[in-house]
């Protein structure tokens, strides 16, 4: 038995795994990083559009901080979001950011004067301040007060990934690619690492850690057609969910995003109508100041994305050989503006669909794109029931999304949660708990469990075809738990799914009987692991009878906070088991800074909770009792919910902006 | 494709080998597919591993375009394979995997591991030891033209094709490429990196470095991101004469 041993074992290399990488290294800690692919390769890269950080440099972004953006970010959970962590992730962006521009990334800059640009389809001008000029600028997206997104053009996650990963490399970060964590290694409730394949050899070698950590990503692929990368599987999820003992939370939370390309489903960026763009159905007719006359193409992913599908079915979508689409009209931005901020687009366009965007409108329609759900984990990114194991990143439901995510959140929160997991993994490694103590003879037990696994597969006759099971769990989730969703296809789906678990069981690697690189034998282990993940987002979203962010259900449309202002967990206790055990996790309004309020969207249907009111009359009066007197802001929201102290020291300080400048030390 | 007429039927031959197989040796296999709407190398090739053999080994990541992954010969010239139309092909088609790599199987190559140690080799990060970054402080500026500019080096996605496509390092196996090249142009190009003249030239400023390349300039015909390699190669080779006359 191969066995390596280190401090912290980091399975993914997106930008999550990297930066806990380079975190715990700064502490003096090692760390292997395991990648099923070179990591300037990893699904970080495809993120076009942007992060959103509260610099408030340019104009359009003037008056912001973190006050604004944690409400944004609140409000586009739909009240789903743990409030403490939004408040640590809207404080933590701007240093994030300027962290990478200090490893090299080279962000879009203010440029003094007036510039022209297109807001809700008017040429208007726009003045930058002098004393802006040559910090970082910001672009519009969906579901926020301000101009909030930076970006490189449109290759924002590409830059910052390769930042990133060049900064690991200059801290001598151990990456081994081309590694898969089959399983974790655990006993009484604590982690110590994974049994690896690798990919290339098929050898199987035990990674010994005192911490482990999960960043592999979200789980599009369990879906037919996904914006995501091929490799965002869930198999992350699977291993938390395989080892019995850690939790998923909110898997039924799945975000479409409004604009995939058809048929293919690659993803043109939300910067497209931030930068304002605009969508048109069959006649060309702008639909969405209709549906939303506020905030029109920038509302809410799922709201853009409902109300997209809203239309189509009303007959105004386009008929094509593979469904109806809608169009998005970005020619009004002008070539130029395409050319420089939107290259990557035009390129997609080029390549994929054989159109020129300056010219031509594009084919799209809403798409899965990302998951809100994951790992359920404590604010500090450990698991809340596998001591040891850590997660963050889209792999993790830590939770700062709630029900559905803003864009440009995202590649934000890979950096913020990679920075703060890195101090609190490296607090818990400087502690006696995080001593080794598991027997060698009970580590070889979990490589050998792995061992049998894959052999039963290579050995299997007359078995299932994996390609057969797995194509028809994408369409389940396709047809049955999407867009909109109601009980009957939602149980259709779960017990179809269940069906499909027990089929997965007697899978036969036929004719490719390779050990070493096998695709087919790839294909077959995770085709298992999948369909477990998909059977708690089904699950999940049939029990939950309400609607709530981007889980819509047409037979409850009301978000009912009375009973659902809880968050689904979901676990695997028994390998035996059919179906993944559901329990809830209560959220409490009364610990909430903003305690839950009407997105603003469409018609109010919320039932409210009892304790809503009284919670809001609190918050009310202490703000009220505070601005009296003359407190800032900051105090104002130390009182109503402290969230410094949890905080690792080093970035407990404020950020400064031009209009809030910190003293010299 | 025009909707009326019937499908293309494909023949794609494919180089098959598998290094782990003793036994194994390189051979071309023919694969016929019915050809779709819209179908991409990456819609072809997953289709015959569905369909036609399991075993067949490529790399896709984000089938977009982006990563640079799936770089492989396609008809002899060194390309992304997921964003090639199949429609753009004549129906035969041949696919090699790229040349001067570590061979995994079939057309997946390790160009991740070249990459690497091509990074690590030229060191391509910040190097900046005297300022110490408060992360509570405004950033520091940056020309907005100089920010996009570097954006443009930048956008490299290390997918080895200016590798493959390079007549240079047929016959200097050390030789840098066209992508370690640009690389140093984008670094020498940043005000945050620190580095001298003298230590770019510790790095290139030799005949595995920028004074080895012939100028065929493949590498610019195959860039899949249209990078400007062959003025930025021009350019560091001035930049690396004036620092050789000048010590």
């Amino acid at each position: 038995m191969k066995v390596i041993y280190t401090d912290v074992l980091i399975i993914g290399g997106g930008l999550a795994g990297l930066r806990v990488a380079t975190g715990v290294k700064e502490r003096g800690h090692e760390a292997v990083v395991l990648s099923l692919v070179p990591p300037k390769r990893s699904h970080s890269a495809a993120a076009q559009g942007g992060m959103q950080a509260s610099l408030a440099n340019s104009a359009m972004g003037e008056g912001d901080n973190e006050d604004v953006h944690f409400e944004d970010t609140i409000k586009g959970s739909d009240w789903g979001a743990d409030q403490r962590v939004a408040r640590m992730f809207t404080h933590c962006a701007p240093k994030a950011i300027r962290e990478l521009a200090h490893w090299g990334v080279p962000w879009s800059r203010v440029k003094r004067g007036d510039h022209q640009s297109i807001i809700n389809a008017q040429k208007v001008t726009i003045s930058e301040k002098d004393e802006a000029h040559g910090l970082i600028t910001a672009r519009d997206f969906g579901g926020t007060k301000k101009w909030r997104t930076c970006y490189t053009s449109d290759g924002t996650g590409h830059s910052m990934l390769y930042a990133m990963d060049n900064k690991a490399h200059e801290d001598r970060v151990e990456i081994h690619e081309r590694l898969e964590a089959m399983a974790l290694i655990h006993e009484n409730g604590r982690c110590y690492g994974a049994v690896a394949r690798n990919l290339m050899s098929g050898e199987l070698v035990a990674y010994v850690s005192k911490a482990t950590t999960i960043a592999t990503g979200g789980y599009g692929r369990i879906y037919e057609v996904s914006t995501n990368a091929i490799i965002c599987q869930g198999t992350g999820q699977a291993l938390a969910l395989e080892s019995g003992v850690a939790t998923l939370g909110n898997m039924e939370a799945i975000q479409f995003h409004p604009t995939a390309i058809v048929p293919v489903g690659i993803l043109t960026t939300e910067g497209c109508r931030g930068d304002g763009g605009l969508l048109l159905d069959k006649d060309g007719y702008r639909f969405m100041p209709d549906y939303e006359p506020d905030k029109k193409e920038l509302a809410s992913r799922d709201v853009v994305s409902r109300r997209m599908t809203e239309h189509m079915r009303k007959g105004k979508g386009v008929k094509s050989r593979y469904g109806d689409h809608l169009w998005l009209d970005i020619t009004i931005l002008g070539r130029e503006h395409i050319e420089k901020n939107l290259r990557e687009v035009k390129e997609i366009c080029e390549n994929f669909l054989g159109i020129d965007p300056a010219e031509e409108w594009i084919p799209v329609r809403p798409t899965q794109h990302y998951s809100m759900g994951g790992i359920r984990t404590k604010h500090t990114g450990e698991s809340q029931t596998l001591k040891g194991l850590y997660s963050c990143g889209e792999a993790a439901c830590w939770d700062m999304h709630g029900f559905n995510r803003l864009g440009g959140n995202s590649v934000s929160e890979t950096v913020v949660s990679g920075m703060l997991v890195a101090e609190y993994i490296s607090d818990f490694l400087d502690s006696s708990d995080s001593d080794i103590t598991i027997h060698t003879k009970n580590v070889e037990k979990f490589v050998k469990t792995e061992q049998a696994k894959l052999d039963k597969l290579l050995e299997n006759e007359g078995g299932e075809d994996a390609y057969v099971l797995r194509r028809r769990m994408e369409k389940i989730m396709m047809e049955k738990v999407g867009i909109f969703r109601n009980g009957k296809d939602l149980k259709e789906a779960v017990d179809e799914l269940e069906e499909l678990l027990k089929r997965s069981k007697n899978i036969d690697v036929f004719r490719s009987k390779s050990r070493a690189a096998n695709p087919a034998l790839v294909n077959a282990y995770r085709t298992q692991k999948m369909i477990r993940v998909a059977l708690t987002v089904a699950m999940g979203a049939y029990l939950r009878e309400e609607s709530r962010g981007a889980h819509s259900r047409e037979d409850f449309p009301e978000r009912n906070d009375e009973k659902w202002l809880k968050r689904t967990i979901t676990s695997w206790p028994d390998t035996e088991q059919t179906l993944p055990t559901v329990t809830y996790e209560d959220i409490d309004i009364s610990e909430m800074e903003l305690p839950p309020g009407f997105r603003g969207y469409g018609k109010d249907m919320t039932i409210h909770n009892s304790a809503t009111k009284e919670a809001q009359e609190k918050v009310d009066s202490i703000k009220a009792k505070m601005e009296a007197e003359g407190k800032d802001r900051f105090e104002i929201q130390e009182a109503l919910m402290p969230f410094k102290d949890i905080l690792p020291k080093k970035y407990q300080g404020k950020n400064e902006r031009l209009t809030e400048r910190l003293e010299n030390e | 494709m025009s909707k009326d007429k019937a499908p293309r039927i494909l023949k794609i031959d494919i180089l098959r080998f598998d290094p782990h197989d003793p036994e194994d040796f390189p051979s071309m296999e023919r694969f016929e597919i019915e050809e779709s709407h819209g179908m991409t190398l990456f819609i072809a090739l997953n289709d015959i591993r569905e369909h036609h053999d399991n075993s067949l080994k490529y790399d896709f990541v984000c089938r977009a375009g982006i990563c640079g992954s799936c770089s492989m010969l396609v008809n002899g010239r060194p390309t992304l394979a997921c964003r090639t139309l199949t429609s753009k092909l004549d129906e035969h088609i041949t696919l090699a995997p790229l040349p001067l790599f570590e061979l995994i199987g079939d057309l997946s190559v390790y160009t991740g591991k070249w990459m690497r140690g091509l990074n690590e080799k030229l060191e391509t990060w910040i190097h900046d030891k005297e300022n110490e970054l408060n992360v509570d402080k405004l950033e520091e500026k940056m020309e907005p033209e100089l920010a996009d500019e570097i954006y443009e080096l930048d956008r490299c996605v290390e997918c080895g094709c200016c590798v493959a496509g390079c007549g240079t390092i047929q016959m200097r196996p050390y030789f840098k490429g066209a992508v370690g090249l640009n690389k140093i142009a984008r670094y020498h190009l940043d005000p945050r990196d620190k580095r001298s003249d003298e230590e770019y030239y510790e790095l290139i400023g030799n005949e595995d470095g920028v004074f080895g390349c012939m100028t065929l300039l493949g590498c610019e015909d195959v860039c899949p991101k249209d990078l400007p390699l062959q003025s930025k190669i021009a350019y560091l080779r001035r930049m690396m004469l004036k620092t050789a006359v000048k010590n």
